[in-house]
């Protein structure tokens, strides 16, 4: 038995040697350390540790005010102190709000849904390549990290999100039925959020530069995405516009989420401003980025603690 | 260094063929040794950005992206074999300890057995999901020790209820509430060595099958070491394997019977704990009395055909002497 359980020495082991090695590992029922899980196996694993994607994003909530004298008071400050630069330069000082009515229900909806998937989309692009320690030091399946990050964002908005309230009541928006719609429109974001985080993860673990470019990337989406303005009444003023803008600008999904929560709780916002067929655009991009961008996550398993 | 010289060959520098022996531990020896980890001839590649030499870093970094197939090295990418045609075999029941001088690969090669870094060339076998000892990357200081506590269990895999279970003696283990409430404080108000302490326990909670520690026993104060090197037996005793990286050849001694001594990222010598630790403490200058250097000297490494032929005998006689307590 001995005779066959030695290890042969590095440099010039025969290549009888090599099958002994293989052999012994395939007799005694041994995996090869580190290789990618199954797809199936590789959902199970991340199920398996939901209380820890849960935990981890909780955790990363919490310790991002603990040196603050106010504390978590800063979760619901930190939202309304942007939604009031973002009221003073386009409400105030640009004039955005011509024609909108509700103009600040309208841009606090705006800029706190698109701070969701913007922050979702950078927290995600650096999820791997800045978090190399953890992945060098634990075992889980990786999407445990861009999915945990988005999960602290969505922590994050639904505090935005009490503070919206408060603010719709305080202009004279009446609670309604169709805020229910809001969480639909909420787990369909998350997961669009989810699928682009986990694009931006693999892409930002090879190449850890793209952290430096979304920042331009992002913002420019936001200014196509109606967040301080209307992309229906932009279309109206400018008929000269060629036909596709406004289907272009209407289709792109974050302007698709930042309507549907609009349309959900300003009764003000008709149904006739969103585009058509808007919540099968919501469930397609939720969908095709989530999937995709799963999959695509997935298929770098292996290689992400290379760094 | 005399580096030529000092790579004496022994006649043991092979794995022990009858490792169960050695433990005098488990029942596995009934159908022969059961092998836990196999590395089969691993290599293990860094690769650094940013090293660009000569014209300035942008530039050279700009060449990189637009000329992908230049060598790695003009383009500024600079390759670090920190792992070279390693391999080795452990069995269970075994405990080894992973000697070398600093940058010598062990740390990587550990992570490597763990699974948490990609081998460059070859292949690593293991049974089981090997764990390396450390959650420190999972805490986060702002927190407080309990939740620490929690969420590094989560992070090891351990369900809620597991920890719940067992966060008492966590916590007793730590000895971080004997002076006083500091479990609920954030970490960032610990001391350094109350801190690595409640690491540790956290740590050590969990049983593992094929167990990793990268230099783990050194933290805390003397009390402390002496409670963990306990902890760290009783783990082994649950655990298949265990290996241990450490610069301290006294907790080698105390815990290993088997050491593999890197090099360079190569692996120098593979033998029973006395052997290999005399072997070393003479290449680095040794503590007590530097020996000669054994007659065997013209092979600079253990070549396959002289390794099983001249080993087994004295190895497994060796391999019995040094069987732990």
């Amino acid at each position: 038995m001995s005779q066959v359980l030695h290890t042969p020495p590095p440099t010039t082991a025969p290549p009888a040697a090599e099958e002994d090695l293989a052999a012994l590992a395939a007799r005694h029922g041994l995996s090869v350390s580190g290789a990618r899980p199954s797809l199936p196996e590789y959902v199970r694993q991340l199920w398996a540790r939901r209380h820890f994607i849960g935990a981890f994003a909780t955790a990363k909530l919490t310790a991002q005010y603990s040196q603050a004298k106010l504390g978590q008071v800063w979760q619901v400050m930190t939202p309304l102190l942007n939604a009031a630069v973002y009221f003073l330069i386009f409400g105030v000082l640009l004039g955005t709000k011509k024609g909108i009515p509700d103009y600040v229900p309208f841009l606090v909806t705006g800029v706190f849904i698109w701070t969701f998937t913007q922050s979702s989309i950078m927290a995600g692009t650096r999820a791997i390549s800045g978090n190399l320690g953890l992945v060098r030091a634990l075992h889980f399946p990786r999407a445990a990290l861009p999915v945990s990050f988005c999960l602290q964002q969505l922590q994050q908005l639904l505090f935005s999100m009490a503070a919206l309230v408060v603010i719709l009541l305080a202009f004279g928006v009446p609670p309604a039925a169709s805020w229910v719609l809001a969480i639909p429109a909420l787990v369909l974001q998350f997961t669009f959020n989810a699928g682009v985080s986990m694009i931006m993860a693999r892409l930002g673990a090879k190449l850890p530069d793209i952290a430096q470019l979304m920042p331009f990337a992002l913002r420019t989406w936001m200014y196509v995405s109606g967040v301080m303005w209307s992309i229906d009444q932009l279309v109206g003023k400018h008929s000269d516009l060629p036909s596709w803008v406004a289907p272009v600008l209407q289709a792109n999904p974050a302007a698709v989420y930042i309507d549907l929560m609009r349309f959900a709780l300003i009764d003000s916002f008709h149904a006739s401003q969103l585009p058509d067929h808007v919540w099968l655009l919501a469930l397609g991009w939720a969908l095709l980025a989530g999937v995709g961008g799963f999959i695509y996550f997935w298929k770098a398993e292996e290689t992400y603690g290379r760094g | 260094m005399a580096d030529t010289t000092s790579m004496t060959t022994n006649p043991n520098t092979h794995p022990n063929p009858h490792p169960a022996a050695t433990t005098g531990t488990t029942g596995s020896a009934a159908g022969g040794p059961i092998p836990t980890v196999i590395a089969d001839r691993v290599d293990i590649v860094y690769r650094v950005n940013g090293t660009g030499a000569g014209r300035g870093s942008a530039t050279a970094a700009l060449n990189r992206m637009l000329r992908r197939k230049q060598t790695e090295k003009a383009s500024g990418v600079r390759k670090v074999h920190a792992v070279r045609n390693v391999s080795f075999t452990a069995y269970r029941g075994e405990a080894i300890g992973l000697i070398g001088t600093n940058g010598s690969g062990k740390s990587t090669l550990l992570k490597a057995v763990a699974g948490l870094l990609p081998v460059e060339n070859g292949r690593i076998y293991t049974d089981g999901q090997p764990s390396l000892l450390g959650v420190n990357a999972a805490l986060m200081n702002d927190l407080t020790g309990e939740r620490n506590v929690y969420l590094g269990g989560l992070a090891m895999g351990m369900s809620r209820e597991q920890i719940k279970e067992r966060y008492q003696d966590i916590v007793d283990f730590s000895g971080i509430n004997e002076k006083g409430d500091f479990i609920t404080l954030p970490m960032r108000t610990y001391s350094s060595g109350m801190a690595a302490r409640l690491r540790f326990s956290i740590a050590a909670a969990k049983d593992h099958d094929v167990l990793l520690i990268d230099e783990a026993l050194a933290t805390g104060d003397r009390s402390f070491q002496k409670r963990s090197e306990a902890r760290i037996r009783e783990l082994r005793k649950h655990a298949g394997t265990v290996f241990l990286v450490s610069h301290s050849n006294k907790s080698i001694r105390d815990t290993c019977d088997r050491v593999l001594w890197l090099e360079r990222g190569e692996l120098r010598m593979d033998g029973p704990t006395d052997e290999v630790l005399k072997e070393y403490e003479t290449f680095t200058g040794g503590p007590d009395k530097p020996k000669p250097k054994p007659k065997a000297k013209p092979k600079p490494k253990p070549t396959p055909d002289s390794a099983p032929a001249q080993s087994q005998a004295p190895d497994s006689t060796s391999g019995r002497t040094t069987a732990s307590p």
